[in-house]
Parts: C-alpha cells; sequence; structure tokens
C-alpha cells in the first residue's frame, strides 16, 4: 500500500493500467478461460477423500439378503399401482404396517401458474406415504430418510420395492441410533416439497398440505432412490439441488467409498472415470463430465428428489439405477447391501456432515476441484470489470476538456436508464404469468419477448445524453454487474462463472462510439436469454444428443417455462436473479450503445 | 381481575389436590393407600394387592371398593376376599413387625403392537426419621449410601429417572410410570433449609457419583422450579416452590455403568429374587430403557402421627417384537432376560409377577404358560385390568422344576396405531439458524370431555424465545390458557420456563407455537461436537384425564346397577404425566476446523487491508514544495515588503 500513497508511483501505476487496460482485460479473459479449463486436468485435481472420522474408519458388514423378495415386492406394488391408477395408497401403508413400521399420510394439492407441458399436469393432488422405523432406545431427535417417488409407468416400481425391502430387513436389525424415515412420495418433487414443507412445518411456495403426524426428530441425511429395472449395469450419482446446492462431499465419497468396496460401477453425470488422464481423449471427457456438472449446477433446479432437502441443510443425494448395453451386471441384492452400508455409516455420524466441502465441482467421481482452485478463474473474469471501472474512474476524474457543453450529468439522467431497465426486468419477471391467464393454451414466452424488445428497442433510440453521461452511466452499470455476479458466484459458482463469460465482454467494449450494427448484433448474440439458448444446445452437444434447431428452440422454451415453473414451485431463485437482476442491467449496456 | 386470579388458583389448587389424591397409578400407592395397607397389614395376600394398587383415596370409598375388586381365586376361596386376617404361610403373624420392609414385584403386559412391557418395582419401607441429627447409623435394607443423602441435604423427597428411549404412547399407550429421556432429577428440599441452591449444587454431584451420572452437569443453567407441574407425592404440606429444584438432561446416555450401582442399592443385590432378571446385555437388548429411583416420606400408620420413608426402585423395559422375537410373537423370562427365577428374594416380604391379561379374557391375543389360579384386579390409568399373579413365596408356583419360566405366546400383532387419551409431540419448525418455531401438540382423544393440563417447557437460555408470539390454538380458534408462568431467561445463568394452564376441548388438537431466535455462542461455550445440535428438554405435561372407565357409561359387567350412575371420584379421573420427545436445535457455529487459518486471514484482511485503504481514504495527499534556501527566503521578504509576488 505504500505503492499507492506515494502520489507519483501511484500516478505512474494508473497511468500504467489506464493505458495498458484492453490488453490487461484480454489477457484476464483468456486466463481466467484457461484457468477453468484446467480444472479438469487430472494433475490438477485434489483425490476425494473420507473426511468425516465417524464415517471413515468404522468398518461395517453388508448382509441385506433378500433382493429378490424385494424385486417380487415392486412387482405387487406396480400391479397395485395399475390397479389404483396411481399411488396404492392402502396398499403401502398395510404392507409397512406388516413389516413394523409407524405409517403416516400426508395429503397435498398444488394448482400450478400454468400446466407443465413436461409432465402434463396442471391440478396435482397426490398423498405421501412414510413409515418411520423408531430406532430402538432413542428418543427421536435425530432421523434418516430414504426416498423413493411413484412414478407414473412403470419407472421406479424397483426402488419402491427395494425400499420396503430394505425397511423389513433394517427393522430387525437393534443398531439403530437413529429413526428411519422411508418415503414414498406421489408427484415427484411436488411430493417431495410438501412433505418437506410438511415435516418442517413451513410454507415457503403456498402449497396446500395436511400436517404430519409422526416426525423423528431433526434429518441428518436423506438418499433418494431412482431404479427402474431389475438388473443395472451401474449406478448414478446426482447432486446437484435446488439453487445450485450441493451437499457436503463426505456423501458422494461415501457413494464412492461402498461401490468400490462392493464392486458396483459407479458414474457421475452418466459418464464413467477414465483412467488416461494424460491423453486428450481422457481430457476431454473430464472436461465433459464437468462441464455437465457447472450446466446443472447454474440451471439451479433440483435435478433429483434429494435437491430440496438441501434447502433444510440435510445433507441429501439421489441414486439412480442405469441399466446400459454394458456386460457388467448387478442384482438389486448387492445394491441393497451397498445402500445399507451407507445407512449403517450414516448411522454411526455424531455430527451432522460438515467436515467436508460444501463447494465443488466434480470432474470425475474420485477427484474434486474445491472453491479454492475454482474462484481464481471467476476472479480472474470479474477482475476485467474492476479494471474497466478503474479506467473510467480515472477518464471521469481527469477535468474534461471543456469544448462543447461542460455540464456534468445530472442524476436524472442516470436514474432514468436504471428506472426503466429495472422496470423492464420486473415487467419480464411478472408478465410470462400473467399473460398465461389470458391464454391458457400454450406458454407465451415469444410473445413476451417479443414485446419487452420492442419496448427496449422504442425507449433505446429516444435516449438523449453527453459524452460525459454515458461514462458515468457504463461506471455505474460495471460495478453493478462486478457486484451482481460476484454475488451470484459466491453462492452458484456455475451461473456466475457462465454468466461472466457473455456478460464480461460486453461490458468491456461497449461504448457509444463502436460500430452500432456490428455491436447491436455481438450483444444480442450475448445477452442472457441468447446465453442460455446456447446453453441449451452445448448441454445437449454434452449428453451426447445433439438436436436440430428446431428441436433446440422448442427445448429452450421449454426450458424457460420450466425454470418459472421451478421458481413458483420450488422456490428456486436463477428465473427472479436473470429477469430483476441480470437482464436490466444487460439493457444498461444495451443503452450504453446507443447512447446520443 | 382478583376473582379471575381467585379462580385460577382455585383451579391449581384443586388440581394439586387431586393430583395428590389419586397419583397412584397402577402399583404405586398413595399416602393414604399405605395408610391402609398398614391397617389391613396385609400385603401379601391378593387382594390387599389389588386394594392397593387400586389406591382408594378415602376410607368411605372402601366398601364400593370391595364390590369393584373382585377376587377371583378358587383355591384360595376359604380365604377372604373381604377380611383381612389369613395370612400366607411365609410370614407368620406371631413374628413382630420389623420396623423397615421390602417388597418386589415385576409386572409383564403384552402390548398391542407385539412388543412386551416389563415393569420391576422395588419397594423399601423404613420407620425411621433422617431429619434427627446424627441418630440413623444402622442400616438393614435400607441402602446407606441414599439414607445419608436424605439426611444431610435435608431432602423431603427425591425423584430420579434415567432412561434410554422414547416411550412410544401411540403404539404402546400409557406407561405405568413415565420418564422423559436423559435423566431427570427433582428434588423437594425440607423446608427448615436456608441454601437450597448451594444444597442442590452439592446433591447433584453426589447422586452424580452414585448413580454414574453426569448428573454434576446439572447447574444453574437448566435448573427451574416449577410452580405448578411437580408437586410432592408424599407427605407433608409444603408447596412453596422455592424447595422444589427440577433439571433434565435430555442428552444422558444410560448404560450398564448406572444400571450397577442401581441394582447394588436392592438389599438383595442381583443375587436372589426378582433382581437375577436384570442382566445388562439383555436390558440393554430392547427399545426402551428406564430406571427410578422414588423416596418419599409416607405415613406410618392410619393416624400418620409419624412418618416413614420409602424407596421405591423402579426399572421399566420394553422388548422389541422384530428385534428379539424374530417376528414370532412368542416371550418367555428365558428369551427377555436370559434367566429363570427359582426363589423370591428372601427378606421380601411380598414377591410377586403380575401378568396383565385383561385383553385376553378368554386367551384370544395370547397363551399363558404355566397358567396360575391367582387373578387380580385393579384400575390402572382410568382403566380396569386383570392381572394373574404368581406369588414367588409360594414354593408351588417354581413347581416340579424348581424354575418358573413364564412363557406367553402371542397369537397375532396388529400394527395400527392407538389413540391414548391425552397423547402429545414436539418439533422444531422452520429451516435455517436464525430463527425457528417450537411447535407442541397436544391430542385429547377424548370424544366429550375436555379437560385441563399443565405445560412445562424449560427451554436453555441460548434459544431465546420470543413469548410474545406465543400462541395456543385448538380446532383454530385462540385458546387463551387461564394460568401462564413464565420466568424468562438470563444468559448463562438460567433458562426460560414457562408454565401454562390449558383447557384441551374434547376430540381435538391443540399447538402451541413459540419462536426463537438462535444465539450465537462464545467459542468456548460450544461442546465438543457442536454440529450434532444442542438438546432441549422434553416438555411435561400433566393432566388429570377423564378415566376410560368412567367413559364407559353402559358397564354392568361387573358392577351393580345402583354404584354406576354417578361417576366415583377416583374413577372418573386419573392422573397423567406425559413427556414429549426433546429436541435437537443446530446452532450457528463456526468452522472449528480451520481457527488457523480464520485468524491469520482475519488479521491479515484487518491489518493490512483495511487499515491501508483506510488510510487512504481518510489522508489527502499533496505534494510538499522542498523548503527554499536562505538566500531565496531573504529575498522574497524584500520583496514582499517591496509588494511585488514573491519568487
Amino acid at each position: 500500500m505504500g505503492l499507492l500513497s506515494d502520489p507519483n508511483r501511484r500516478r505512474a501505476l494508473i497511468s500504467l493500467l489506464t493505458r495498458l487496460n484492453t490488453p490487461i482485460c484480454i489477457v484476464c479473459y483468456m486466463a481466467g478461460v484457461a484457468w477453468f479449463m484446467g480444472l479438469a486436468f487430472e494433475p490438477f485435481t485434489l483425490r476425494t477423500y473420507m473426511s468425516e472420522n465417524a464415517m471413515g474408519s468404522t468398518m461395517v458388514e453388508e448382509r441385506f439378503p433378500a433382493g429378490e423378495r424385494a424385486l417380487a415386492t415392486g412387482r405387487e406394488f406396480s400391479a397395485h399401482k395399475k390397479r389404483t391408477g396411481g399411488m396404492p395408497v392402502e396398499w403401502l401403508m398395510k404392507t409397512m404396517q406388516a413389516k413394523g413400521l409407524e405409517v403416516f399420510t400426508q395429503r397435498f394439492s398444488r394448482t400450478l401458474p400454468f400446466p407443465d407441458e413436461n409432465k402434463e399436469r396442471y391440478m396435482v393432488r397426490g398423498t405421501n406415504v412414510y413409515g418411520i422405523l423408531r430406532a430402538p432406545r432413542a428418543p427421536r431427535t435425530e432421523a434418516l430418510v430414504l426416498s423413493a417417488p411413484c412414478s407414473p409407468g412403470d419407472n421406479n416400481n424397483q426402488a419402491v420395492g427395494l425400499l420396503l425391502g430394505l425397511a423389513e430387513y433394517f427393522r430387525n436389525q437393534i443398531y439403530w441410533a437413529k429413526d428411519i424415515i422411508f418415503l414414498v412420495n406421489e408427484h415427484d418433487l411436488i411430493g417431495m416439497q410438501a412433505w418437506l414443507e410438511g415435516y418442517h412445518h413451513t410454507n415457503t411456495t403456498g402449497m396446500d398440505w395436511s400436517p404430519l403426524q409422526g416426525r423423528g426428530g431433526s434429518i441428518q441425511a436423506a438418499l433418494s432412490l431412482e431404479l427402474s429395472s431389475d438388473i443395472i449395469t451401474s449406478l448414478d450419482l446426482v447432486l446437484e439441488g435446488l439453487n445450485g446446492q450441493l451437499p457436503n462431499l463426505d456423501l458422494a465419497n461415501l457413494f464412492y467409498a461402498f461401490c468400490q468396496k462392493i464392486g458396483v460401477l459407479c458414474t457421475i453425470q452418466g459418464k464413467l472415470q477414465r483412467n488416461d488422464w494424460d491423453s486428450v481423449s481422457g481430457y476431454s471427457h473430464a472436461v465433459q463430465t464437468m462441464m455437465l456438472m457447472v450446466m446443472k449446477q447454474a440451471s439451479g433446479r433440483p435435478w433429483g428428489d434429494h435437491g430440496l432437502f438441501l434447502r433444510y441443510h440435510i445433507e441429501a443425494a439421489t441414486i439412480k439405477g442405469v441399466n446400459s448395453f454394458r456386460q457388467y451386471k448387478t442384482d438389486a441384492t448387492t445394491i441393497g447391501r451397498l445402500l445399507e452400508g451407507m445407512y449403517r455409516k450414516l448411522n454411526n455420524l455424531l455430527e451432522r456432515l460438515h467436515q467436508s466441502y460444501f463447494f465443488y465441482l466434480m470432474p470425475s467421481l474420485s477427484h474434486f476441484v474445491s472453491i479454492g482452485y475454482y474462484m481464481p478463474a471467476f476472479g480472474l473474469l470479474a477482475v476485467i470489470l474492476l479494471l474497466r471501472a478503474l479506467d473510467l474512474w480515472v477518464q471521469l476524474s481527469t477535468p474534461p476538456q471543456r469544448t462543447e457543453d461542460g455540464s456534468s450529468p445530472g442524476v436524472l439522467s442516470l436514474l432514468t436508464p436504471l428506472v426503466i431497465s429495472h422496470l423492464t426486468g420486473v415487467a419480464l419477471y411478472m408478465l410470462p404469468i400473467r399473460f398465461q391467464e389470458m391464454a391458457v393454451e400454450h406458454f407465451p414466452v415469444s410473445e413476451t419477448e417479443a414485446v419487452v424488445l420492442t419496448a427496449i428497442a422504442v425507449y433505446t433510440l429516444l435516449s438523449p445524453g453527453t459524452e460525459q453521461g454515458w461514462r458515468v452511466l457504463k461506471l455505474v452499470a460495471v460495478l453493478y454487474l462486478a457486484v451482481l455476479l460476484g454475488c451470484t458466484a459466491l453462492i452458484n459458482f456455475s451461473l456466475g462463472f457462465i454468466l461472466a463469460l457473455t456478460l464480461v465482454p460486453v461490458a468491456a467494449f461497449v461504448t457509444p462510439h463502436v460500430p452500432k450494427v456490428l455491436s447491436a448484433f455481438i450483444l444480442v448474440i450475448l445477452s442472457p436469454a441468447c446465453t442460455l439458448l446456447f446453453s441449451v444446445f452445448f448441454f445437449q452437444e454434452l449428453q451426447e444428443m445433439p438436436i436440430s434447431f428446431q428441436d433446440g428452440w422448442l427445448l429452450f422454451l421449454s426450458v424457460i417455462s420450466q425454470g418459472i415453473l421451478d421458481h413458483s414451485l420450488y422456490g428456486s431463485l436463477v428465473y427472479p436473479l436473470i429477469t430483476l437482476l441480470v437482464y436490466p442491467c444487460w439493457l444498461l449496456f444495451w443503452n450504453i450503445l446507443f447512447w446520443n | 381481575m382478583a376473582a379471575h386470579r381467585c379462580s385460577f388458583s382455585a383451579v391449581l389448587f384443586a388440581l394439586w389436590g387431586l393430583s395428590l389424591l389419586t397419583v397412584a397409578r397402577g402399583q404405586e400407592a398413595t399416602l393414604e393407600g399405605n395408610d391402609r395397607t398398614a391397617v389391613v397389614d396385609n400385603p401379601e395376600s391378593v387382594a390387599g394387592a389389588a386394594e392397593q394398587a387400586a389406591g382408594q383415596p378415602a376410607a368411605e370409598d372402601r366398601r364400593w371398593e370391595a364390590t369393584a375388586v373382585e377376587e377371583v381365586s378358587p383355591t384360595e376361596a376359604g380365604g377372604g376376599s373381604d377380611s383381612p386376617a389369613p395370612k400366607p404361610a411365609a410370614s407368620p403373624p406371631s413374628v413382630p413387625r420389623p420396623k423397615d420392609d421390602f417388597q418386589e414385584e415385576l409386572v409383564i403386559r403384552p402390548l398391542h403392537s407385539g412388543d412386551i412391557y416389563t415393569s420391576f418395582q422395588f419397594r423399601t419401607l423404613w420407620e425411621t426419621d433422617f431429619t434427627r441429627e446424627n441418630k440413623v447409623s444402622h442400616y438393614r435394607l435400607f441402602p446407606k449410601s441414599l439414607g445419608q443423602v436424605i439426611s444431610k441435604f435435608s431432602v423431603r423427597e427425591l425423584h430420579i429417572s434415567f432412561t434410554q428411549g422414547y416411550w412410544r404412547t401411540m403404539q404402546w399407550g400409557q406407561p405405568y410410570l413415565p420418564s422423559p429421556p436423559g435423566a431427570e432429577l427433582w428434588v423437594w428440599f425440607q423446608d427448615s433449609l436456608t441454601d437450597v441452591d448451594g444444597t442442590w449444587k452439592e446433591l447433584t454431584n453426589v447422586l452424580s457419583g452414585i448413580f454414574c451420572a453426569s448428573l454434576n452437569f446439572i447447574d444453574s443453567t437448566n435448573t427451574v422450579q416449577p410452580s405448578a407441574s411437580f408437586k410432592p407425592l408424599g407427605i407433608g404440606n409444603v408447596t412453596d416452590h422455592r424447595f422444589l429444584r427440577y433439571a433434565t438432561l435430555p442428552r444422558e446416555i444410560v448404560c450398564t455403568e448406572n444400571l450397577t450401582p442401581w441394582k447394588k442399592l436392592l438389599p438383595c443385590g442381583s443375587k436372589a429374587g426378582l433382581a437375577v432378571l436384570l442382566k445388562s446385555e439383555k436390558l440393554f437388548h430392547s427399545s426402551f430403557h428406564s430406571q427410578a429411583v422414588h423416596i418419599r416420606p409416607v405415613c406410618k400408620d392410619d393416624q400418620c402421627k409419624t412418618t416413614s420413608w420409602e424407596l421405591r426402585q423402579t426399572l421399566n423395559v420394553v422388548f422389541d417384537l422384530h428385534n428379539s422375537g424374530q417376528g414370532k410373537n412368542e416371550w418367555s423370562l428365558f428369551k427377555m432376560f436370559s434367566r429363570t427365577l427359582t426363589e423370591a428374594c428372601p427378606v421380601a416380604s411380598s414377591s410377586k409377577i403380575y401378568i396383565d391379561i385383561t385383553d385376553n379374557s378368554q386367551g384370544e391375543q395370547f397363551e399363558l404358560s404355566p397358567a396360575t389360579p391367582l387373578l387380580s384386579q385393579a384400575v390402572v390409568l382410568g382403566d380396569r385390568r386383570t392381572f394373574s399373579v404368581y406369588d414367588l413365596t409360594q414354593q408351588i408356583t417354581f413347581g416340579t422344576m424348581r424354575s418358573l419360566n413364564l412363557l406367553i405366546r402371542g397369537k397375532s400383532s396388529q400394527g395400527d396405531m392407538l389413540r391414548p387419551l391425552l397423547h402429545a409431540e414436539r418439533y422444531v419448525a422452520g429451516y435455517g439458524l436464525q430463527t425457528g418455531e417450537i411447535h407442541t401438540l397436544m391430542y385429547n382423544n377424548h370424544p366429550y370431555r375436555s379437560f385441563p393440563v399443565l405445560l412445562l417447557d424449560s427451554v436453555p437460555w441460548y434459544l431465546r424465545l420470543y413469548i410474545h408470539t406465543l400462541t395456543v390454538t385448538s380446532k383454530g380458534k385462540d385458546n387463551k390458557p387461564s394460568y401462564i408462568h413464565y420466568q424468562p431467561s438470563k444468559d448463562r445463568v438460567r433458562p426460560h420456563l414457562l408454565e401454562m394452564l390449558v383447557q384441551l376441548p374434547p376430540n381435538s388438537v391443540t399447538e402451541v407455537t413459540l419462536q426463537f431466535e438462535r444465539a450465537l455462542l462464545k467459542w468456548t461455550e460450544y461442546t465438543p461436537d457442536p454440529n450434532h445440535g444442542f438438546y432441549v428438554g422434553s416438555s411435561v405435561i400433566s393432566s388429570l384425564v377423564p378415566s376410560i372407565v368412567a367413559m364407559d357409561t353402559n358397564n354392568s359387567r361387573e358392577r351393580p346397577l345402583f354404584s354406576s350412575f354417578f361417576p366415583s371420584k377416583e374413577e372418573s379421573s386419573y392422573f397423567v404425566r406425559v413427556y414429549t420427545e426433546p429436541l435437537l436445535v443446530n446452532l450457528p457455529t463456526p468452522d472449528f476446523s480451520m481457527p488457523y487459518n480464520v485468524i491469520c486471514l482475519t488479521c491479515t484482511v484487518v491489518a493490512v487491508g483495511y487499515g491501508s485503504l483506510y488510510n487512504l481514504l481518510t489522508r489527502s495527499f499533496q505534494i510538499e514544495e522542498p523548503s527554499p534556501g536562505l538566500a531565496k527566503r531573504i529575498a522574497n521578504i524584500i520583496r514582499k515588503m517591496r509588494g511585488v509576488p514573491p519568487l
């Protein structure tokens, strides 16, 4: 800091930064991207390790024998499900009771803001059934949850069967120290949301549910099981939850450790781990895995039933059985043993999982990138904004050549674009659902978008201003963006980083003096909506399921409607963030471009 | 206002009085009950035991009780169902009454859920006065360690329980002796005592040593003085709650090291009598385990001129059908305790096993072998129960094998829930680490009667209760408590105490909600495992519940019509104490695993970053001209005098 308190040296430093501003910014951007890409390179990442002592050293023996019986129960469940055309509540209650659980039900109903076209539902009404295995000699203070969704069609019957089989086996063991709650939830996430809200007696999303009759104290960890075939080839672990929250890394470690021990193939993002990290294909495999995680996390939606637990500080993950064409097959008994082992270790926990990381990225199941390693990538992007801000500040503070009108810009000229762009954001936030009430048939994203864009175009052509004025506006906009992205990246790194990748270049280059048409084109390409469109294509590409532009566009529209649904059903924050903050910020830059 | 206060104090007093009178739950006798056993002087006979169990409080009810409590014993038909005269051979009438007396008893109740409930009670009665200075030195049956505690700390009444597990009211019904998970201790001191708090502190430390438990963690931050919920169970009329101390340790783990000292208090140890069954490897292979010690003064005789001291040791265990029965509903003493009985404790004046066969009059629920001809009836928890009785002092009980191994073979087990008349649960609502809400639900499942309950909540200071958010609602309507006693907490000194008298409407759920804020503790105040969370002890709900017998207005089974029109007092309601589950609350916890990093980072930020930034922002910098030479200064002075601008 001595550097800055000496005026001469300070001047030299500032002049260096302003003179070399553009090259430094370019270098920072490149470095940021390069750093991010380097994260997937195995020698740069850490191996995962179990941090929690209570789960690390204790050995457990898995003895679950009744996989076949569980599958038979699953078939019975499926038959009853077909007969009742939904959740077979009576049968489930009877079965759970026969296995010695305390059984309770919860009814819930919810009307969506507009029909969900993907899952074809609008008025949702259902029942959750859960049975509590009371731990012997435990005072009902702690609980673990095992859940399986009751899905429409032939899905997840095996998961419910295995859940009931495990319940029966667990009930006969004496070693439980925590109550275990076996939950079969209807209407996947909506049922789960209802159950969790009922359990914690909160109501964040305006759902109707009947209060729960039985509880097991504070839930320490939860697993959600999805299994749709009798024999599986691998198990996939899903971690990404609501708003990009992740469970403690120890939960992933636990899963990985048991897969290794029992000999089950395990994947993350559907990708097996590869050992040839030094080859190009091995590296790109790791990049793909990591990018999939980044994209999923950035979407801010729960990617499995576990995703809603994270809000309540309950570590949770979804385990999905995958049946592909691989040779290596695993039967239900083995999966049961794996779950038994995991639950016994979770049962050993003395404290909540807290030892390991909560912020991480996983290029493979055995390696992770912690927050200390990935944050610099974002930092390098964010520093560009600060450098531009510094540059503008210096330009503003040097006395202007009073050639033309030397009046400094009024507060009003600055406030007008800010207010108008935010009002546009509010309109964008409100309109889709408001419009929906008028036109019920389909979701009117494109109309809304068109309306809003027209409004902007009209508004921008009218805005007057001075040379000084746009600088002040840009300074405010750049700092606004820096704060916005910084906060976003702290909560949801992936979202912050993707937004920074596209918005930082915009923020850096836009002035009223660049070629208007070309810049406008670039600005539109790098707008949040187009970022989402590209992400959709990119995500499909990563999943090795490329789609045509037409399908991509449809998918893009459905992603937007899903985003709005996630917001109103589960309280996902991505949609309000984009419409209320990011979009207005982008509009400010649009405004600067068309500054007269 | 005064009238209002009067009315609720009257209600309180009435409740207290009734609780005193009818506190006799199951086998627990009140002072009057004892009183009569002393008069009847026949604790060995079945009728006497039944009477004692029924716990009739008033003399004028005796006749009625004689009709209600029927003796169905063909073998002892000659013996008196009513007459107090006959005595079994074990205690001949010629022997002068000993000054102390020991009884042991085991109640086995096959539960609705297929589990089995076993309740041991050991009662030592001693006619002595501990309050006299240093007079008591010769101990026979009464344990010396406890006798000394009573005299040294001026204890009038002492109740201590250690419980591992939670009593599942919805599956098991009401327990004979309720207790909260963890350790609970409540003590009434003599009103002559001056320094109650100091004595309490010493007493807890001594008890901690006697029972090998962490009772020494009881201090002012978890001790309260309930104003209404805990009244003396023995004789005495001092109810000033300044002499009462109540504390719970919900986190206390109960295991063999607590059982062994408890067993040592028994006159026979675990060598003979029912206590041979108390093998820890089996007792702790169960769903519920609760052991307790109750000491109280009781009347010596009818006149109640002098008092004797009663020590009651109880042990309640529930064995789990699924864990130990392998799904087969078949129980035997050997299977439960891995021991059989061969003799009674030689010093015991009575040694009996009761088996609850109320729901099994035709043998439809379970089979019992060997069969016993002795039956007994008692009103327990407001319900008339029938018991098969095995008298261990009779040699014939052990049969030819010289050992008694009771076998209970269950026919079926239903998994559905019970609907106990009074039932409560509690949970923490909300999420996040800043605030939360405690919900207490109280269920009154009585179809048409409402009754008042006393709710006692003792919440540690680190949950800062917002008492203005207290709401009591039943059936969607506001339910105003008629009595509220609230003592706010003081940080690090004392907990919150909230006592309320709430009327529960019939067939309803009453919800009490209270918001709180989670305090940030000092870093040395966290426990070694702070992420486990912090415990809040059970709330205590005490009530006089209308009994099932009184509910059954069509009951003409065993009662003459003339006796059943007006509900008689002791049967119309009975005292129940219900404990809710303790709560586990997470407080905001710093990351203790990286204090070094935190300290380094904080220090760096403060010292380097903040310091210099502050410096830069607040100081104004200007370039200082080097001071001019002497010649120049003189020249300037001259130029100034001349009126021209300086150089």
